[in-house]
């Protein structure tokens, strides 16, 4: 046993304690809330503009950095628009508990 | 900036994404947890526009999608999040699918190196066909929900056999991918997957939505997460397990309340036959319709009354009208409260999210196993747009399909007033013995216009 560690090694490693915090952390969510955790989640998997974003991001401008920035784009909606859909339904639920 | 600075701030931002899913445990604390999750993702992305090139171009397409999410999110009627939410999933698994070919396009450029490893095509083959279904899947999900497909499952014969074929055609190309590293079988199983992901949708009815809905946003994380390991990029992979695990919650959620295997969902579980030989045999039963005028009337002389809400709501945009009637009714001393199933609507929580819109005080809205017990000991219960979540057959019928679905127990009050727009039979085609008891009468009509009626009686 010597040698580095595969990189896929520590990405599942990353991958299958992120599962479980994810299943923790959600367990705990009311049910009134489950359609802002769905616009939230949205959101956040539009973390995807990450993987977009380096796909854009090599110098050299080829079919591969254009797949880059459209994915980019929509991944872009996706951000905006699931954060900003989530805090105006969150609004609606603070109105009613003043 | 360095790698390692890089991870790390990818942790503080994944940090930032758990704080934003543990704000959801309460109103008072999901605010801020949404401002968590928007800081994350602004950390997120600055970071990553370190490393890269081309940062005009990558700015502007960030503008643009920004722009477009900002105006959509502002515009959108509250009715309508389900098929929004579906419309994004699709947005996640198409983006995913491009990120994909160009990391295939140009791996040297990703840190994968020049030649692709096994396990980095492995990584390749999952990551894409997720999105691709995910992809189709929600279009396809889009359509149903917006009413621009029928919300009818659409079955025909051989359909499982069909899907079968086509994904071990799917993973024989894959296979084929592996061996070759060439474009033409990864081409061919990216499109067998954007097809698995229309033919799995298509069948699957309006009422089973809640389940592939928080399935296909499930999907979405899984495809970022597979991303993530193509790329290397521990914060796909972190993002993408939290949405992933989250959407397999919500929809493990939904199947229970429904009393249904994940797959019976999946794999059409309600049958059309069975049920349309039921209906054809059965005999005229009668039932007692009344008017707006006498739903006022009773319910103004009740001491309490629980509001049964389900989808026709949503359809009618009554809720603010209902709103109206309960703050009406409340002022005349009744005590109202509303009983939300949790398959109630088209997505999990849709309902909720409604009656927040309408301002519904929170206090007045009780998740079915809090307020069960309760209608024993009430005058009137309303239901309004609801129909299999309220069927007692799914407690006394075992031959029935929906046997054992948890439901709200409106048959145990005193009078039950059913909202309704004719006798036609619920999604999974049953008859409500409910709309038959001595002590239920039907209100025909639109559910806005009919509460609109009883406000006006009631003034």
């Amino acid at each position: 046993m010597t040698g580095a560690v595969d990189p896929f090694v520590l990405n599942l490693t990353v991958f299958v304690l992120a599962i479980f915090i994810g299943y923790h952390v959600v367990w705990n969510v009311t049910p009134a809330l489950h359609t802002p955790l769905m616009a939230v989640t949205n959101a956040i998997s539009g973390i995807i503009i990450v993987g977009a974003m380096l796909a854009a991001g090599p110098e050299k401008l080829d079919i591969g950095t254009v797949l880059g920035l459209v994915a980019l784009t929509l991944a872009a909606v996706n951000v905006f628009g699931g954060f900003l859909v989530t805090q105006r339904m969150l609004d609606m639920f603070k109105k009613k508990n003043k | 900036m360095s790698a390692n600075y890089v991870s790390l701030a990818y942790l503080a931002a994944a940090v930032l994404f758990i704080l934003a899913l543990k704000g959801l445990s309460s109103p008072v604390s999901a605010r801020r947890g949404n401002l968590f999750g928007m800081v994350g993702m602004v950390i997120a992305v600055l970071t990553t526009l370190t490393v890269t090139h081309n940062v005009a171009y990558i700015l502007i397409a960030i503008a643009a999608g920004g722009a477009v999410g900002a105006v959509i999110a502002k515009r959108i009627q509250m009715t309508a999040m389900p098929e929004l939410v579906a419309a994004m999933h699709s947005l996640v698994g198409l983006a995913a699918v491009l990120i994909a070919m160009a990391a295939f396009n140009n791996p040297v450029a990703y840190g994968i190196g020049e030649t692709l490893h096994a396990s980095n095509r492995i990584e390749l083959f999952i990551g894409t066909f997720v999105g691709a279904i995910t992809f189709t899947g929600s279009i396809i999900a889009f359509g149903k929900l917006s009413g621009k497909l029928g919300s009818k499952p659409l079955r025909f014969a051989g359909q499982h056999w069909l899907n079968l074929a086509l994904g071990i055609a799917m993973v024989g190309f894959g296979i084929a991918f592996f061996i070759t590293q060439s474009w033409t079988p990864f081409l061919i199983m990216t499109a067998i997957a954007m097809l698995i992901g229309v033919l799995l949708i298509m069948p699957i009815g309006g009422a089973d939505m809640p389940v592939v809905i928080s399935m296909l946003n499930s999907y979405s994380g899984w495809a970022a997460a597979g991303i993530g390991f193509t790329l290397n990029n521990n914060m796909l992979i972190i993002a993408g397990s939290l949405v992933g695990s989250s959407g397999a919650i919500l929809s493990y959620i939904m199947c229970k309340a429904m009393n249904r295997s994940f797959f019976n969902v999946i794999l059409g579980g309600f049958g059309g036959e069975a049920t349309a030989a039921e209906q054809g045999g059965g005999v005229q039963r009668t039932y007692r319709s009344g008017s707006a005028d006498d739903a006022a009337f009773l319910m103004g002389n009740a001491d309490s009354v629980i509001i049964v809400p389900g989808y026709g709501l949503a359809v009618a945009r009554a809720q603010h009208a209902i709103n109206e009637m309960s703050k009406v009714l409340t002022e005349k001393g009744v005590k109202v409260r509303y009983a939300i199933h949790p398959v109630a609507g088209r997505m999990p929580g849709h309902m909720n999210v409604l009656l927040a819109e309408a301002e519904v005080p929170y206090e007045q809205v009780v998740e079915m196993d809090e307020i069960n017990n309760e209608f024993a000991d009430t005058d009137v219960v309303l239901v309004i747009g609801a129909n299999d979540v309220v069927n007692p057959a799914a407690k006394n019928d075992k031959s029935s399909p929906i046997y054992g679905m948890p439901i709200l127990e409106a048959h145990k009050a005193r009078t039950v007033l059913v909202v309704k727009r004719s006798m036609a039979t619920g999604y999974a085609g049953l008859d409500n013995d409910l709309f038959y008891m001595d002590k239920t009468m039907m209100v025909f009509g639109d559910a806005k216009k009919v509460v609109e009626d009883i406000i006006k009686s009631l003034a």
